[in-house]
């Protein structure tokens, strides 16, 4: 530390430091604090709650497969990729990183929609309409939660020395090959980061979802839908479902911690 | 010392935003009668026609800034028992004024206007809805409000008295976000009120809903503030100067 005088020198940078502390913490203590302990788990098993954590568990686990599939090869690309338009590109998949999730859902409904460019002919030809199905669910959480991965995932791939994929190469592995036994297992770690934000991000979506999927007990109402339509209906679950939300986030955090918060 | 000092001096900065931002909102609403401003939250079913009123009673007091906020009932409650500011507010039910906290009331609540249910369908009408009844039919795709508001609720009430069980896809949040999907025709059918289809134009096509079936809903209004800009406001949607424009929207006099 430093003398007495050092540290009161300290103190216009300190107030501000820890005003943006309670800025962050406060409206979490006070969730924390406005639970019902003794019946939390008598509201988290009202059928409610139940249910949207069930589809969430479920939505999400699905927007996480399909980010791993799609997202890992678009990371690769991105970041192997020397082609003058790859940085047109990457601007360009993060843009529902920085996108009002409710526009999105727009632009999702202009899409799959039933009048949508492919809604349309989808519903024409097949019979298939995606808005208000748990689908719906899964392709906005999808639309907001990729670029977090890609992004992720693509730094710890440019990390990574491009001499590996040579000597792989002159061993005789082909590209896939290379890219499954030497590129992914080396930024492994990083996976499992952008995974977990990626998941995480899955988990908060509201603003898409709510436009482009509706809201409907156990086909399309996650469980932030849950807690604002409970707000007005029964503010107490809303408050239970919240903190065991903060809570999940928290463990999602911690699990990041040795990667992130050292 | 100096840190001892500095805490409480920026509390005071901190405090004296808050204190000024308070008492320029009494102000502005209670003793400037020539000027000052009134926040009106209203039901979702009001956007079109209160906004026009809102127009006419500025209009009407030179220098009277009128500011409303739409929302469901159930979330104007929710916000005005949370400490939103507010100086009147007007629901679409009566029973979405129960969880208002009582004090908070400033005079009783009046009945301005009524309000019934409409079927609204796309202009080309895919689900070839042509009456109430239809909704039975599990192949059409039904939006309807979330029953915590007051449109949802006439909505359930509509659909038990009818013994009807409809497919619905959606509870929306508000009775506007339920003619949105309509309208954009991502739904067959929502119920909403007729007072919405004459307000979407020929965005929706309505379905009446016979009299003797429907479901009427009593709309509220009643001061949050002591502010006499309220209460003029509350005088002037009881008027002909505020009644005359409900009409012309669809609602129907108490």
């Amino acid at each position: 530390m430093g003398t007495p005088t050092r540290r009161s020198g300290r103190l216009p940078l300190l107030v501000p430091a820890w005003l943006a502390v309670a800025v962050l913490l406060v409206p979490l203590a006070a969730l924390l604090l406005s639970v019902d302990w003794p019946n939390f788990f008598g509201d988290l098993g009202s059928p409610l709650v139940w249910q949207a954590l069930r589809l969430s568990a479920i939505t999400t686990s699905a927007t996480l497969l399909i980010t791993l599939l799609l997202g890992t090869p678009l990371a690769w690309l991105l970041a192997r990729s020397e082609h003058r338009l790859t940085a047109w590109l990457r601007a360009l998949v993060t843009v529902p990183l920085v996108l009002p999730p409710v526009v999105g859902g727009v632009a999702l409904l202009t899409a799959y929609g039933r009048n949508g460019v492919l809604g349309g002919p989808l519903e024409h030809a097949f019979g298939i309409t995606i808005p208000f199905t748990t689908v719906a669910v899964v392709l906005a959480e999808v639309f907001v939660a990729l670029p977090f991965y890609v992004i992720s995932v693509e730094g710890s791939m440019r990390g990574l020395h491009r001499g590996y994929d040579r000597i792989a190469a002159t061993l005789g592995a082909s590209p896939v090959r290379t890219f499954l036994r030497v590129v992914v297992p080396m930024v492994g770690p990083g996976i499992a980061a952008g995974a977990a934000l990626a998941w995480a991000r899955a988990l908060g979506e509201f603003g898409a979802t709510i436009t482009f999927a509706g809201s409907f007990p156990g086909r399309t109402q996650t469980a932030p839908l849950a807690v604002y339509s409970a707000l007005e209906q029964d503010p107490q679950a809303a408050v239970t479902l919240s903190a065991l939300m903060l809570v999940v986030c928290v463990v999602v955090l911690g699990s990041l911690r040795s990667r992130w918060l050292v | 010392m100096r840190r001892a000092a500095v805490v409480p001096a920026a509390t005071a900065v901190l405090l004296a935003a808050c204190g000024q931002e308070g008492s320029a909102g009494t102000q502005s609403s209670g003793d400037d009668v020539s000027g000052g401003t009134v926040t009106v939250l209203a039901a979702a079913s009001l956007t079109d026609v209160l906004t026009l009123i809102e127009g006419d009673f500025e209009a009407a007091n030179e220098g009277v800034d009128v500011e409303i906020s739409f929302a469901a009932s159930s979330t104007i409650v929710q916000q005005v028992n949370g400490g939103a500011p507010a100086d009147v507010i007007a629901l679409a039910d009566q029973s979405s004024l129960e969880p208002l906290d009582q004090e908070l009331m400033v005079g009783e609540p009046v009945v301005f206007i009524t309000n019934s249910l409409q079927l609204a369908v796309p202009p080309d009408n895919p689900g070839e809805v042509g009456a109430l009844a239809d909704l039975a039919s599990l192949d059409l795709s039904v939006v309807v409000c979330a029953e915590q508001v007051p449109c949802g609720n006439a909505t359930a009430s509509l659909f038990e008295q009818q013994g009807l069980t409809p497919n619905v896809v959606s509870f929306e949040p508000d009775v506007r976000a339920t003619l949105s999907k309509v309208a954009l025709g991502e739904a067959d059918v929502g119920v909403v009120y007729r007072t919405d289809v004459t307000a979407a134009g020929d965005r929706v096509q309505g379905i009446e809903i016979p009299e003797d079936q429907n479901v009427i809903n009593s709309y509220p209004v009643v001061a949050v503030s002591d502010a006499d800009l309220g209460h003029r406001f509350i005088d002037f949607v009881l008027s002909e100067g505020g009644q005359g424009p409900l009409r012309d929207a669809g609602f129907v006099a108490p």
